[in-house]
C-alpha cells in the first residue's frame, strides 16, 4: 500500500514534483482535503489561506514546467508557526493582543522560502507569544497532540509539530526559546530542530526572549529537515546576532564519510529524578544503538545542569517583559474600548489583550529586572548562563555530540498542569541549557510507550556543527521506521 | 547667607545622518506624517535593530572634539518606559558602558565689555552616550496625534558633571558644545528644528558648602536664550524660597521662555525605574586605535584653539586679530576658514584688515542679499586682493567700500572694477603730486613754521587743497610722503 | 518571598483584578523561590553572558532604503486621523 501524499516525507514529494508525476497545485489541494478532514479534531491551524496556497502553487507549477523550478522544496507546502511574518496574512502569536493583525511585511524565513519556492501555507497555534510547553496557552484554540486527542501536543510550537503528525502539511517552521520545537516533535513524533543561536535569522519573528530564541524546522525525517534548514540559514543583515556562518550543503553532510566513530556524550544529570521509565528505556534502546554502530558512549558532566531552569526563566522572562512591552494597543493590536486616557489604553488593552501565562512572565520579568534586584537575578543568571556554556565546551574537548531525552515525560493530559507553572517549566529541564549555551539540538523520535505515545530522544551539537549533528540523527533516524507511523485519525 | 548654584546639564544632539540610528529607512526633518517608518521604526512584531556606522562614526568623532576617552568596548542597554511617542516602549541607550567617558568643554565667560574676552574654563564631562529619538506628539482637542517621522533618529547626549556655576556658564557651555559639534559637522544643532536640546538639573547650597542641595530638573529649554533665563529664573525661584523658609523638593519643572514663568510637571506616574538591562537584539561595539585614528584625522581644529591662534601674533604663526574680530569669526567654522584663506593671500600685516572687511561688510552684504558664504561670489582671493590695494594707497577706503559692493554682487576682481569705474587713486604721476603739495605748501606759510616748529598736526592743514585738486582721489600716503619730504627741504 | 505585585503591575501596566493579583502574587511567590537557588552558584569572577554567540561590530551603512508607505504603516492602527496614530489626549 502506497503512502498518502499527506503522511510522505518531503524527499519524497520533492522526487514526485522533479519526476513530474505530482504537481505542486495537486499536492497542496491534498493537504488542503487533508487538512479540511482533520483540522476540526486536531486545532493545529489559527488561518489558512487556500486561494494564496493555490495560487503559489500554480506559479511553482509553472516554474517547474518553464524549466526552471527553483530547487528541491519548489512547490513544497510549508506550514509557519504563527509568530513568522508572512506579508499581507494575519500574524498572531495565539495572542488577542494581535487578533486581526495582518503584517505589512515579510520575516527573513519567509523571504527564503519564497525563494525557494516554498507554498507557504498557514499559520500554526502555539503557546500565546511562545510562552509554555502545552499549546494550551493559546488564546484561540486548544491543539490535540494527534496521537491522543486528550493530550497536549506539546509546546509551545505545539500547531506545527500537531499539523505535521496529523498530515496537515508536510514539513513546518517552528521556534525555540527553551525547547519550544524539540519537545512538541517528541511529543508527536517528528524530528524537530533548534539550529546554533545566530543561524536563522530572526527578523520577523515575535521576539520571546531575544538571546534565546530560533527559528527551526520540522519534518518527518532528518533528511526532511536538512533540506529546509538548507533553505532557511544564513547570514542576515538585518539581525545583528546572525552568525556570518559557511552554510555547507546539508543533505550531502548526512552520508559523508567519517574519519572517526561517532563519540557521543551522556550528560548523568540528564537521567536523574523524573525521568519516566518508559522515556528512559527508549532512549537507553538508542544509546545501545548507536553503541551497536561503533560508536564510543562515554559519561560527560554538566554540573550546573541543576541551575538551568532558573537562570532561563529570569533571563526570558526579563527579556520577555520588555520584548513585550510595544504590544500596547497604540499602533497596532488590541485597544480596550475602555481606552478613554492614556492610563487605561496601557493598562485596559494589554490587561484584556494577555493570557495568564503571559502576564505571569512579564510580571516575573519585571521583577528581576526591577531596582535593586537586578544583580541578584539577572545578573547572576547571566552568569550562571556563562558557566553552563563552559559546561558543554568543556565536555565537547571528549564527545562530538550529546545524546539526552528530549522531553521527562510524553504528552500529558490537557488541563493536567495548568494550575501549576512551575510543574508546567520542568517540561522543559532537558531542552532550555542548550538555548542558554545557544548549541543546536535535534530531537528525533526513538520509540513509543506502550500506550502510543511518542517519545523523542535529543541529541545536542557543537555551534554552527549542524552538519554533524544532521549526520549523528541521520545515523538513527534513517536506519528506524518510526516516521512510518502516523497517527489513526 | 549667599548661595551658589550647581547646575549639570544634559544635552541632546540629533545626529545628522541619512537612515535612521538602528535601520536602513532614511532620517529627515518636514517631511509628510509617518512616511519614514519601516517595521523597526515602528516596532512591528519581529522588527530587529542594526546599527548604523555612521552614527557611531559621528559620536567618537564628538567625543574627541571634547575629549573624551573612547571606550575600548561599550554596549547597548534598553531604557524601559511606556510613552506614545516611544514605539517599543523602551529605548535603545547606553546604560554603564557608554561610548565616551570624561571629556572636558572649553567655555568663554562674557568679558567685561563685548570687546574684551572673558575668562575660560574648562567644564568636566561625565559622559556622553548613543541613543535613539522618540516620534512627535501632536496635541489636538480630539487626542494625540503620532507621528513616527523623528522616532528612531540617531541622538548623542552630552552629560556634564555638575560642575556649572551661573546661568552665563551654562549659556557658554551649549554654545561651546554647539559650536564644537557644529565644527565636525556631527549635527547643525539647530533648536529650532529640535537638533539640539537641553535639560538642566540646578539645585543650589550655601557658598562654601561641599554638600550637594536638592536638584530640580528644568525642562523644555527649547532655545539657547532659554537655557541662560530658565536657569537664572530657577536659580533665583530656589533662593527664593529657601530664604523664606521653605524646603525645595525634587521635581521635574517645565520652563515656559515665552511668558519667564515655570511650572512643576506632576508626576503623574510613580517613581520611574527604567529596568535597564543589556539588548539582546544589539551586539557590542570595540573601538580600536585604527577606527579612532581614522576619525581623528578627519577632526577640525578645536574652536578656541583656533581662536587662540588667530588672536596670536603674527610671529607666532598668528594673525594678532582682537577679540572683537575673532570671536566673530570664530563660532562659525567656514567664515573662520574663509578669513583665514584670505588673511593668507593678503600677506604679513594685513589680516586685521581682511578681519574687519568681513566682520563689517561682508557679512552685512550676505545678509542683505540673503546668500551664505559658500555660493557667494567673492573670494578670499579677491578680498585679499582689495586689501592689498588699499594697503598699497592705490585705492582709498571709500572707494574700496564700492568696490567691495560690487565684488559682492558680481564676483568681477577688485582690479577690474577700480579700472572699469575709475576708482584708482590720483595721481598715478608723481609729478602732478609733486605740483600740487608744492602749491599747498606756498599758499601755506603758517602751517609751515608751525610743522618746523614740530607740531605734526599742521601737515593736515596742506591736505585740502591737495585732495581738492586731486578730485579727493589723492593717494593719502603718497600725499603724506610727499609732503613731508618737500617740507624737510626747505 | 514578599512581591509588591501593584507596583510590577504598574510597572508593567498591567491592570490586574484583585483575584489576579492573588493567585499571580502566590504563584510568583513560588517561582521567585525556586529561582533563588541561583544563589547557591559561587559566580566569583565569572563574566556575564548576554549573547550566545559572541560578535562585535555589526554596522550597517549609512545608506537608506526604502521603508513602509504610510498606508502599510497605519494598516493595523486602531484609530488614525490625518496620517497619524491617534491616542487619548496625552497630558504634559
Ligand atoms: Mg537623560
Ligand atoms: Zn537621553
Amino acid at each position: 500500500m502506497t503512502t498518502p501524499l499527506h503522511f510522505q516525507t518531503v524527499t519524497e514529494l520533492s522526487a514526485a514534483l522533479a519526476a513530474g508525476s505530482l504537481t505542486s497545485v495537486a499536492l497542496t489541494e491534498a493537504f488542503i482535503a487533508r487538512t479540511h478532514a482533520v483540522e476540526a479534531r486536531v486545532q493545529a491551524f489559527n488561518s489558512y489561506d487556500t486561494d494564496d496556497a493555490l495560487a503559489q502553487a500554480r506559479a511553482s507549477d509553472a516554474r517547474r514546467a518553464a524549466g526552471q523550478a527553483l530547487g528541491p522544496l519548489d512547490g513544497i507546502p510549508v506550514g509557519m508557526k504563527d509568530v513568522i511574518a508572512v506579508r499581507d496574512q494575519p500574524l498572531t502569536a495565539s495572542s488577542k493582543i494581535l487578533a486581526g493583525f495582518v503584517s505589512p511585511y515579510d520575516a527573513t524565513v519567509t523571504t527564503k522560502l519564497r525563494a525557494a519556492g516554498v507554498v507557504l501555507w498557514g499559520r500554526l497555534n502555539m503557546d500565546e507569544f511562545a510562552m509554555g510547553s502545552s499549546t494550551e496557552n493559546s488564546s484561540t484554540k486548544v491543539t490535540a497532540n494527534p496521537y491522543d486527542l486528550s493530550r497536549i501536543p506539546g509546546g509551545s510550537s505545539g500547531g506545527s509539530a500537531a499539523a505535521l503528525a496529523a498530515g496537515e502539511a508536510p514539513a513546518t517552521l517552528g521556534s525555540d526559546t527553551g525547547g519550544s520545537i524539540r519537545q512538541p516533535a517528541a511529543l508527536c513524533g517528528v524530528v524537530g530542530l533548534k539550529p546554533t543561536y545566530g543561524l536563522i535569522s530572526r527578523y520577523g519573528l515575535i521576539a520571546y526572549a531575544s538571546s534565546l530564541d530560533q527559528i527551526g524546522p520540522f519534518g518527518r525525517t532528518v533528511e526532511d529537515v536538512a533540506l529546509l534548514l538548507q533553505a532557511i540559514a544564513g547570514h542576515d543583515e538585518r539581525d545583528s546576532t546572525s552568525f556570518k556562518a559557511v552554510i555547507p550543503d546539508y543533505r550531502a553532510a548526512l552520508t559523508a564519510p567519517r574519519t572517526h566513530p561517532w563519540r557521543i556524550g551522556i550528560p548523568k544529570e540528564y537521567f536523574g529524578d523524573g525521568l519516566d521509565p518508559e522515556v528512559s528505556a527508549a532512549v537507553q534502546g538508542a544509546i545501545a544503538y548507536y553503541k551497536s554502530l561503533g560508536a564510543e558512549i562515554r559519561e560527560v558532566s554538566l554540573p550546573h545542569t541543576p541551575y538551568a531552569l532558573a537562570a532561563y526563566y529570569i533571563i526570558a522572562t526579563a527579556e520577555a517583559s520588555s520584548n513585550l512591552a510595544r504590544f500596547d494597543g497604540v499602533r497596532y493590536g488590541h485597544r480596550s474600548a475602555e481606552a478613554d486616557n492614556l492610563h487605561a489604553l496601557y493598562f485596559k488593552s494589554r490587561a484584556e489583550g494577555f493570557g495568564s501565562e503571559v502576564k505571569r512572565r512579564i510580571i516575573l520579568g519585571t521583577y528581576v529586572l526591577s531596582s535593586g534586584y537586578y544583580d541578584a537575578y539577572y545578573g547572576r543568571a547571566q552568569k550562571v548562563r556563562t558557566l553552563i556554556r563552559e559546561d558543554f565546551i568543556k565536555a565537547y574537548g571528549e564527545v562530538d555530540v550529546i545524546l539526552t531525552p528530549t522531553a521527562p515525560t510524553p504528552a500529558f493530559k490537557r488541563g493536567e498542569k495548568s494550575d501549576d507553572p512551575l510543574a508546567m517549566y520542568l517540561a522543559d529541564i532537558y531542552t532550555i541549557g542548550v538555548n542558554l549555551a545557544g548549541l543546536p539540538a535535534i530531537s528525533i523520535p526513538c520509540g513509543f510507550t506502550t500506550a502510543g505515545l511518542p517519545i523523542g530522544l535529543q541529541l545536542i551539537g557543537q555551534p554552527f556543527a549542524e552538519a554533524d549533528l544532521l549526520a549523528a540523527a541521520y545515523a538513527y533516524d534513517a536506519t528506524h521506521d518510526w516516521a512510518k507511523r502516523t497517527p489513526n485519525l | 547667607m549667599t548661595y551658589e548654584a550647581v547646575i549639570g546639564l544634559e544635552v541632546h544632539v540629533q545626529i545628522k545622518t541619512r537612515s535612521k540610528m538602528f535601520t536602513r529607512v532614511a532620517a529627515g526633518y518636514g517631511q509628510p506624517e509617518n512616511t519614514l517608518t519601516d517595521p523597526t521604526v515602528l516596532a512591528l512584531p519581529g522588527a530587529l535593530p542594526v546599527m548604523n556606522k555612521a552614527a557611531v562614526d559621528a559620536i567618537i568623532k564628538a567625543g574627541l572634539m571634547l575629549g573624551c576617552e573612547i571606550a575600548p568596548v561599550c554596549k547597548w542597554d534598553r531604557k524601559n518606559y511606556f510613552y506614545p511617542d516611544s514605539p517599543k516602549n523602551y529605548q535603545i541607550s547606553q546604560y554603564d558602558q557608554p561610548i565616551c567617558i570624561g571629556g572636558t568643554v572649553e567655555i568663554e565667560l562674557p568679558g567685561p565689555a563685548r570687546n574684551i574676552q572673558g575668562e575660560h574654563k574648562g567644564i568636566p564631562l561625565t559622559r556622553i552616550h548613543l541613543e535613539e529619538d522618540v516620534g512627535k506628539l501632536n496635541h489636538g482637542v480630539g487626542g494625540s496625534l503620532i507621528d513616527y517621522n523623528r522616532a528612531g533618529t540617531p541622538l548623542m547626549e552630552i552629560v556634564s558633571d555638575p560642575a556649572l556655576r551661573s546661568a552665563d556658564e551654562a549659556y557658554a557651555y551649549l554654545q561651546s558644545i554647539r559650536t564644537s559639534i557644529v565644527y565636525a559637522g556631527i549635527s547643525d544643532c539647530d533648536m529650532e528644528k529640535g537638533q539640539l536640546r537641553c535639560d538642566a538639573n540646578i539645585s543650589i547650597r550655601p557658598v562654601g558648602d561641599t554638600k550637594l542641595g536638592t536638584k530640580v530638573e528644568l525642562k523644555n529649554l527649547n532655545s539657547i536664550a532659554f537655557v541662560r533665563d530658565g536657569i537664572a529664573h530657577e536659580i533665583a525661584r530656589q533662593i527664593a524660597v529657601t530664604k523664606a523658609g521653605g524646603v525645595i523638593v525634587q521635581e521635574t519643572r517645565d520652563y515656559d521662555g515665552i511668558a519667564g514663568t515655570s511650572q512643576s510637571l506632576r508626576s503623574k506616574e510613580m517613581a520611574h525605574d527604567y529596568r535597564y538591562f543589556p539588548d539582546p537584539d544589539l551586539m557590542p561595539v570595540k573601538v580600536d586605535a585604527d577606527w579612532k585614528a581614522r576619525l581623528a584625522a578627519e577632526l577640525p581644529e578645536r574652536p578656541f584653539d583656533k581662536q587662540r591662534r588667530f588672536m596670536a601674533a603674527e610671529a607666532d604663526g598668528g594673525y594678532a586679530l582682537p577679540y572683537t574680530l575673532a570671536s566673530v569669526l570664530i563660532p562659525d567654522r567656514e567664515l573662520s576658514d574663509w578669513f583665514e584663506q584670505a588673511a593668507k593671500l593678503a600677506g604679513a600685516g594685513r589680516a586685521q584688515a581682511v578681519g574687519n572687511w568681513i566682520v563689517n561688510d561682508l557679512l552685512r552684504e550676505l545678509a542683505a542679499s540673503a546668500t551664505v558664504l559658500a555660493t557667494a561670489k567673492v573670494t578670499p582671493a579677491a578680498l585679499a586682493e582689495l586689501v592689498g590695494l588699499v594697503a598699497a594707497g592705490t585705492l582709498l577706503q571709500h572707494s574700496a567700500k564700492e568696490v567691495f559692493a560690487d565684488m559682492v554682487a558680481t564676483g568681477e576682481a577688485p582690479a577690474a572694477i577700480v579700472a572699469r569705474k575709475g576708482l584708482a587713486a590720483a595721481p598715478t604721476d608723481t609729478a602732478e603730486l609733486e605740483t600740487w603739495c608744492r602749491d599747498s605748501i606756498a599758499a601755506n606759510a603758517k602751517a609751515v613754521a608751525e610743522f618746523k616748529a614740530g607740531k605734526e598736526s599742521a601737515l593736515n592743514a596742506f591736505k585740502g587743497a591737495i585732495m581738492k585738486a586731486a578730485k579727493g582721489k589723492a593717494n593719502p600716503k603718497a600725499v603724506d610722503e610727499t609732503l613731508r619730504r618737500l617740507l624737510a627741504a626747505l | 518571598m514578599q512581591i509588591d505585585i501593584d507596583h510590577l503591575a504598574m510597572l508593567s501596566r498591567l491592570a490586574l483584578t484583585p483575584e489576579e493579583k492573588v493567585k499571580f502574587s502566590a504563584q510568583l511567590g513560588d517561582i521567585i523561590g525556586y529561582i533563588e537557588k541561583l544563589k547557591e552558584v559561587n559566580v566569583d569572577g565569572v563574566e556575564p553572558t548576554a549573547h550566545a554567540t559572541p560578535i562585535f561590530n555589526v554596522l550597517q551603512a549609512d545608506d537608506p532604503r526604502p521603508g513602509l508607505s504610510v498606508e502599510d504603516a497605519l494598516r493595523n492602527a486602531p484609530v488614525q486621523r490625518d496620517h497619524m496614530v491617534v491616542v487619548p489626549r496625552v497630558v504634559e
